[in-house]
């Protein structure tokens, strides 16, 4: 797991006026399954573009198993594309997309049928071969799509949010697949997605990206429990972010308070962001909480209920299993491992 | 549904049953009477040439459209090709101009005191003759037709799929496979509806060949012509017109065959 094949060194890129990647230093080992999440406009699809070979970079460098491959074309290169709108061949039915890169590569025609065979299988299309593209259903041209570049077998796969475009069912079954079809091929996958929660359930390693620039690279639990700073936090689940100030090592105050934490090696007094999850705002009796507050809003979430709280300027959100009643006042307490303590991000 | 009918059957349907109606017909002194004699007379030797003539020099027409068009639609499509909007406009500007004075502007470039024969005379080298020949009203007709073949082909080219085209290079084909697997097949809805509307008008076309092909030139739009204006034989020169008619429907008909699943042949 060790071994880089992709390394991104250094990587700009400018559109005119417009920086839309600037410094972009990353890694992929084989057989990882990365994410670029972002929000739109963040530059995750143009980091895949420089990768897939259908963007230049202004500036820097791609390595791929330790050879810069800036100069070969994308139909030189060892990966592959699903990309966002599937680009099927609307001339050909599914086994002949499925098949152009088999063509091109000029394999002999019985082994041709006999992969794309395989692949409909492993896609779930068996049957499917000799339907017109445009008349499969979304989540099925998708599955054409990602045997298309399957089958050649590429090192790497890139995947430009390939779920997008699908309901929220089939985007969940699908993920499942994909996450199950990388193990069993052990090919190494870059995914797009600006779906936090597509990126959390899939990922071995999630890289958050926002205006050009990586925020934090990280494995998933450590992206969500120990984010880097409040856009990541913000980003990646749902979170109240509150502006403090460290008061010292392991204490910082807020809302007027001052909350032990586990954070160290700030400034004497340096302002900070505080991030708490919904999920650790604790809802106790109010003469038991640190902060007291009224809560405004309560929405049924399925498994949990969602709570406005407000508390002075601030309004809480908190998510619970048990329902406090709107416009009573209730206390909130947090546990100090479960506050996070940010720089701010300069901006 | 209904003023679209009243619209069909007034400006479309009334004139070609017309048409048919006297074509099938001959005048006597006592007046219009049926018969097939028409169309008899539209088979004879003399008149097959001049049909088959005329769709020769239509095919070669569109040939050529076809050979020369589809580079240019494709630089003019392709988005490194930043003055694209120019091009377009310099193809476009001719065909704001009268037809008539297009053709006859040619006249002046081609003609024995013309243009060119000027220059070769500066050199001190003999004349040619280019006018009324058929390459001269093959010229001509390249020269009138060209854009109908571009713009079609150019629109189906900007409106391609970038995406598809980039599928197709990540799958790994060079840029003439690309070209040649995914480009051209695509952009088979504009070949086609270019080619029909290069065929039928160079097909039909009088003017060109009148003008450039010299009086004696004859193609099938000559003999309508000439039938209604001059002869005033309105039901021989109706036969010759459905007989024209179904030509052109007919090589419709074997393009979009050609290309059966394009949108092109939606006709058939």
């Amino acid at each position: 797991m060790s071994e880089h094949l992709i390394d991104l060194v250094g990587v700009c890129k400018t559109f005119g006026q417009s920086t839309v990647l600037s410094n972009i230093n990353l890694f992929v080992r084989k057989n990882e399954f990365l994410t670029l999440l972002g929000p739109s406009g963040c530059g995750k699809t143009t980091t895949l573009r420089i990768i897939g070979g259908f963007e230049y970079p202004t500036n820097g460098d791609v390595i791929f198993d330790g050879k810069s491959i800036l100069k070969l074309p994308p139909h030189k290169r060892r990966v592959n594309t699903v990309f966002q709108k599937y680009a099927l061949f609307p001339n050909m039915n599914a086994a002949e997309n499925i098949a152009f890169g088999l063509r091109i590569k000029k394999v002999p025609s019985q082994e041709i049928t006999r992969r794309v065979e395989d692949m409909l299988r492993l896609v779930n299309l068996r049957g499917y071969g000799r339907r017109a593209v445009t008349s499969l259903s979304g989540g099925q041209q998708q599955r054409v799509a990602i045997a298309r570049a399957l089958i050649n077998e590429p090192d790497v796969l890139l995947l430009d949010e390939p779920l997008g475009a699908l309901d929220l069912k089939l985007r969940k079954d699908m993920q499942i697949e994909l996450k199950n079809m990388q193990q069993k091929l052990g090919i190494t996958f870059i995914y797009v997605t600006h779906d936090q929660e597509e990126a959390l359930t899939m990922s071995d390693t999630i890289a958050v990206m926002n205006a050009g620039e990586i925020q934090q690279i990280g494995k998933p639990e450590d992206i969500y429990n120990e984010p880097g700073n409040a856009f990541v936090a913000n980003f990646i689940g749902e979170s109240n972010i509150v502006a403090g100030v460290m008061r010292g090592d392991y204490c910082v105050e807020f809302l007027g308070r001052r909350f032990e934490c586990v954070d160290k090696g700030f400034k004497p007094d340096e302002p900070v962001d505080v991030v708490v999850r919904p999920e650790d705002v604790r809802i106790v009796p109010q003469s038991e909480g640190a902060l007291t507050g009224v809560v405004r809003n309560v929405i049924f979430k399925g498994v949990h209920y969602e709570m406005l709280i407000q508390g002075g300027e601030f309004l809480w959100k908190a998510h619970s299993t048990v329902m406090s009643a709107a416009g009573g006042w209730v206390g909130i307490v947090v546990a100090p491992d479960l506050i996070h303590v940010m720089r701010k991000v300069a901006t | 549904m209904l003023p679209y009918l009243l619209w069909a059957l007034l400006f479309i349907i009334v004139p070609i049953l017309l048409i048919i109606y006297y074509s099938l017909c001959v005048e006597t002194d006592s007046g219009l009477v049926f018969s097939l004699q028409n169309y008899s007379r539209v088979f004879q030797p003399i008149y097959l040439r001049i049909m088959w003539r005329s769709v020769a020099l239509a095919f070669m027409c569109t040939l050529f459209c076809l050979v020369m068009g589809y580079p240019v639609a494709y630089i003019m499509a392709s988005k490194e090709y930043a003055r694209k909007g120019f091009l377009l406009f310099l193809f476009l500007v001719p065909m704001w101009m009268n037809f008539l004075l297009r053709t006859y502007s040619w006249l002046t470039i081609l003609e024995r005191n013309g243009i060119i024969n000027s220059v070769l005379s500066v050199f001190g080298l003999p004349n040619i003759d280019l006018l009324y020949n058929e390459e001269a009203v093959i010229l001509g007709m390249i020269y009138n037709f060209l854009p109908f073949m571009i713009l079609p082909i150019y629109t189906v080219l900007k409106k391609m799929d970038q995406s598809v085209i980039e599928a197709a290079q990540d799958l790994g084909a060079d840029s003439r496979t690309v070209f040649l697997r995914v480009t051209v097949p695509l952009s088979m809805p504009g070949v086609i509806s270019g080619v029909t509307m290069v065929f039928m008008p160079a097909v039909t076309t009088f003017i060109v060949s009148d003008l450039l092909g010299g009086a004696q030139f004859m193609l099938i739009g000559n003999l309508i012509e000439q039938q209604f204006l001059k002869i005033r034989d309105w039901n021989f020169g109706s036969a010759v017109s459905v007989i024209l008619m179904t030509l052109i429907i007919a090589s419709v008909a074997i393009f979009s065959m050609v290309d059966k699943d394009s949108e092109g042949g939606a006709l058939f």
